[in-house]
């Protein structure tokens, strides 16, 4: 009875047109910047040397398995995996490993990590251990994966989740939409639009091998109407490739950030990833388009991941482009081949303004996740980063906010360290849009506030944990000291029984003999020291 | 290098640019209240603003804290929302009085801006209401609404601001009048029904809507309040939630017993126009400090708001209810705030257990 006057409600709801059809709750409009909009993409020339951290995705550490030294191929292993969640790094050129040492990284606390030192010998020669499969519909899916991990793909999205992982096929959550990420939602970045305009073809290719992978009958590309020309395109690609039955192009309204996995999710399907579990779990599985691209490369040409398109802008570039970039190229190479040379008040951000990190050292590489590098003027960094002033508790952070929080109160929380009210109030189901900061009057840090709230919990987490184990290892340690004192104990008292009964039968025999022999009491005491000895 | 967190892009509101946009929004207002009692209104506007921004910088001194703050245009805005809150009988040391109390009392002594728990103007007025009933309940009668002598002039406005009626040889009665609700109120009480009460009263919708009655500086006409308010919302400087949830509870209840017995209870219009509704509803409910975070919270605000209002009106002792209400519900904000909050993405539950 509820339940269907809540249908009916919905239903004239809907054909009021009273719920917004494509979107999702909150976000924001911010300026798009798109400088390089329809900019071809530009292959940017190999740096004298390339340097490859041996962890470019979310996930477990790689290990070297080059030595200095050394020649490698073009798509030549150079990192294994060493655990489930882990996607290998590949030698982005030919040439000689020259160093492996630790580097700086781009990571917002700018630390090093591990990496291998190439210098390329500029024949780019290509390691031919993948084999193309372009007969892939014969293939088997398991293989197909296989394929997947060992090409070292990543999400080019820009979070870098390595790709094989979601493409499982789940007797519990068969899939049934594929949704092709291609909004781009952040401000300046170009990269998806130009590759949706350019290669469109690689894009549906790997589309297609992940419908067959994943026994999808049913996808979906996503794409804002901010890039008529990357619509005409897939529109165009997938009607030549005679896919429009099964494929549709969404056209959706611009507003950030759409381009996360959750709000797209739920603009194309009108569904929630339920908190703490994954879109495999609805039937859905998305990707981004250049990791599509990735996918078909990997598949029909068998070429490992050692390039991404890369947007460099921002409003201090000379010539802003869409650049076609060698993993492990040093950032400071790509600057200077747009025409920057002098860094001085210049902020160069890696990724986009609204989720990137703002670098501490231009000699960082460019990594799998790596989608844009934007060289900034001072002031105009610091425009958003301006004093933060006490909050007037306006609640615009809240109505911006896609995932329903209230980050005003959060960001409170967590700054006065009281983490339990700051999970309550739902700490861990923050994208770290920067929707709230980017509206805040105060000009207040929350997504700042809220990463130091979840390193926060989550060291605390770690020691709780470790507190645990330690009580559980103290705990079975007691236990096997009792147990052996336990032990001990009752060989005594069986010792001390089995000393009682020959004494007892001693002094029997004695008495049966008293008249006839002398009892012969110094050998009974050595035998009762006996068992003591022994234990 | 300073860590600086995402986002490195910025939408470009600041605290200021939210403060000036209500002051402007409350700038037709506020020329209506000249209009209505001509220099006493400029005197009452300067001595409220100005001692406002004088208590707030000397505050920020004391505390050590930036004097810039000042600029911000918080204490500038409760300077202007108290004069016009306030009677224009109240003499020049009350006023000021008020200033310094919202400043220190109202807003400093809980932290500073941000961390008010009452709207602080309204907090003043209601401090003057109940320690000075007499000044807080003469209303002066309106320049355009039968004035007959000419004391809205210069110099007979500064006598009568700074020494009284007898400055100006006049006595209260002479030159006040009553206000619609209170005269409804008075009448109500012995046993005159509501509408020949208005009879009575002269009084006249279009009046109230353009500003024509007795009562506090800034309430005298919706229309110029209405206007302020719907350029704020459409701006999103503030949001509709509360004036569209309060002046809808209060339509809602005084329709319902209007209907239910019309002698007794007042018709829709009349409550929405009168007295200090309008600028409750659109500029002291919505001020962000001291409401609600989450639209639902707001709504829940407005209509608690609305029910107040309409309660204190028709069966309280007071003939205007809408400030109290504020303050009152006011008090319930942190309590909304914690039971009241949006449902998260990918959660069921709307409030938490605990």
């Amino acid at each position: 009875m509820k339940s269907n006057v809540i249908k009916l409600v919905q239903n004239i709801a809907e054909s009021l047109h009273l719920k917004p059809q494509h979107s999702f709750a909150g976000g924001v409009h911010p300026k798009q910047f798109k400088r390089t909009a329809h900019e071809m993409i530009v292959d940017c020339p190999l740096p004298p040397v390339l340097i490859q951290p041996i962890k470019q995705h979310i996930g477990e550490l790689c290990e070297p398995i080059v030595q200095v030294g050394e020649r490698v191929l073009r798509g030549q292993k150079i990192a294994k995996s060493q655990g489930y969640l882990c996607a290998p790094v590949h030698a982005s050129s030919s040439g000689t490993v020259i160093k492996i040492d630790d580097h700086i990284i781009p990571h917002p606390s700018g630390m090093g990590l591990l990496s291998i030192f190439i210098e390329p010998d500029g024949k780019d020669e290509v390691d031919e251990s993948l084999h193309p499969l372009p007969n892939y519909r014969s293939v088997d899916a398991i293989e197909l994966r296989e394929r997947v991990r060992k090409a070292g793909l990543a999400g080019l999205g820009g979070a870098a989740f390595p790709t094989f992982v979601k493409l499982v096929q789940d007797q519990q959550h068969p899939i049934e939409t594929v949704i092709l990420n291609g909004i781009e939602c952040e401000p300046w970045l170009t990269n998806d639009d130009q590759l949706m305009v350019e290669k469109a073809h690689e894009i549906i290719g790997g589309l297609d091998i992940i419908m067959h992978m994943v026994e999808a009958n049913q996808a979906i590309i996503a794409i804002e109407d901010n890039k008529p020309m990357a619509i005409e395109s897939m529109q165009q690609t997938l009607l030549g490739m005679g896919l429009e039955e099964s494929v549709r192009v969404e056209v959706l309204p611009t507003k950030y950030p759409q381009g996360g996995e959750k709000q797209l999710v739920e603009v194309l399907t009108g569904k929630e990833i339920p908190a703490g579990r994954l879109p495999i779990h609805i039937g859905v599985l998305s990707q981004n388009v250049g990791t599509s691209k990735a996918i078909y490369d990997a598949v029909c040409l068998g070429e490992a991941l050692t390039d991404r398109i890369v947007t460099v802008s921002g409003d201090a570039l000379p010539q802003p482009m869409n650049m076609r970039v060698r993993l492990g190229t040093p950032i400071r190479f790509i600057l200077e081949q747009c025409g920057l040379e002098y860094l001085d008040d210049i902020k160069v951000i890696h990724g986009g303004p609204m989720m990137g990190e703002l670098l501490s050292s231009v000699d960082v590489p460019v990594v799998k996740a790596s989608n844009g590098v934007l060289a900034m003027h001072k002031y105009s960094v610091m425009q958003a980063h301006h004093e933060e002033e006490p909050c007037i508790r306006c609640g615009d952070c809240g109505d911006v906010c896609p995932a329903g929080l209230i980050p005003n109160l959060l960001a409170m929380h967590c700054k006065e360290e009281k983490f339990d009210r700051a999970e309550d109030y739902k700490l861990f189901d923050c994208i770290e849009c920067g929707a709230c900061s980017y509206v805040c009057p105060s000009h207040i840090p929350l997504v700042h506030y809220f990463r130091f709230g979840k390193g926060q919990v989550a060291q605390i987490r770690r020691e709780k944990d470790f507190a645990e184990e330690s009580r559980v290892r103290s705990e079975a340690r007691d236990a096997r000291i009792a147990k052996e004192l336990a032990e001990k104990e009752e060989k005594r008292r069986v010792a001390l029984e089995r000393k009682e009964a020959r004494a007892k039968a001693a002094a029997e025999a004695a008495a049966t003999n008293t008249i006839s022999e002398k009892p012969q009491e110094p050998d009974v005491v050595v035998k009762t020291d006996k068992p003591e000895a022994e234990s | 290098m300073i860590f600086l967190s995402s986002p490195h892009q910025h939408g470009g509101n600041s605290i200021q640019l939210t403060m000036f946009s209500v002051i402007i929004a409350l700038v037709p207002a506020a020329m209506v209240s000249v209009y209505l009692f001509g220099w006493l209104a400029v005197f009452l506007l300067t001595l409220c603003i100005g001692g406002c921004l004088i208590t707030e910088y000397l505050c920020l001194r004391w505390m050590n804290k930036k004097t810039a703050r000042v600029w911000d245009g918080s204490a500038g805005l409760t300077g202007l929302l108290l004069a016009l809150v306030l009677p224009a009988a109240v003499p020049w040391w009350m006023a000021l009085f008020a200033a310094v109390f919202a400043i220190v009392l109202g807003k400093q002594l809980y932290g500073g801006l941000g961390y008010n728990l009452f709207n602080p103007a309204l907090a003043a007025r209601v401090v003057l209401l109940i320690s000075f009933p007499l000044h807080m309940t003469s209303w002066l009668i309106p320049m355009h609404a039968g004035a007959t002598l000419d004391m809205y002039n210069f110099t007979t406005s500064l006598q009568f601001f700074f020494f009284g009626p007898d400055a100006i040889k006049q006595t209260w009665d002479a030159i006040t009048m009553a206000t619609p609700l209170g005269y409804v109120k008075t009448e109500l009480t012995q046993g005159v029904t509501v509408t020949e009460a208005l009879l009575h009263y002269n009084y006249s919708t279009l009046h109230a809507f353009i500003g024509r009655e007795a009562g506090s500086l800034g309430e005298g006409s919706a229309l110029a309040l209405l206007m302020g308010g719907i350029w704020l919302m459409a701006r999103h400087t503030i949001s509709w939630h509360i004036p569209v949830s309060y002046l809808f509870t209060v339509a809602l209840l005084a329709w319902l017993f209007n209907l239910i017995n019309p002698d007794l209870y007042a018709p829709p219009l009349f409550h929405l126009l009168a007295g200090g509704l309008m600028l409750c509803a659109f500029f002291m409910a919505t001020d962000p400090v001291s409401s609600p975070s989450s639209g639902i919270g707001k709504l829940v605000f407005g209509f608690g708001c609305g029910l107040l209002t309409w309660v204190i009106r028709t069966f309280g002792n007071y003939p205007e209810g809408a400030m109290f209400a504020v303050v009152l519900m006011n008090c319930a904000v942190p309590l909304i705030d914690y039971y009241i909050r949006p449902r998260v993405y990918g959660h069921k539950r709307r409030v938490p257990l605990s």
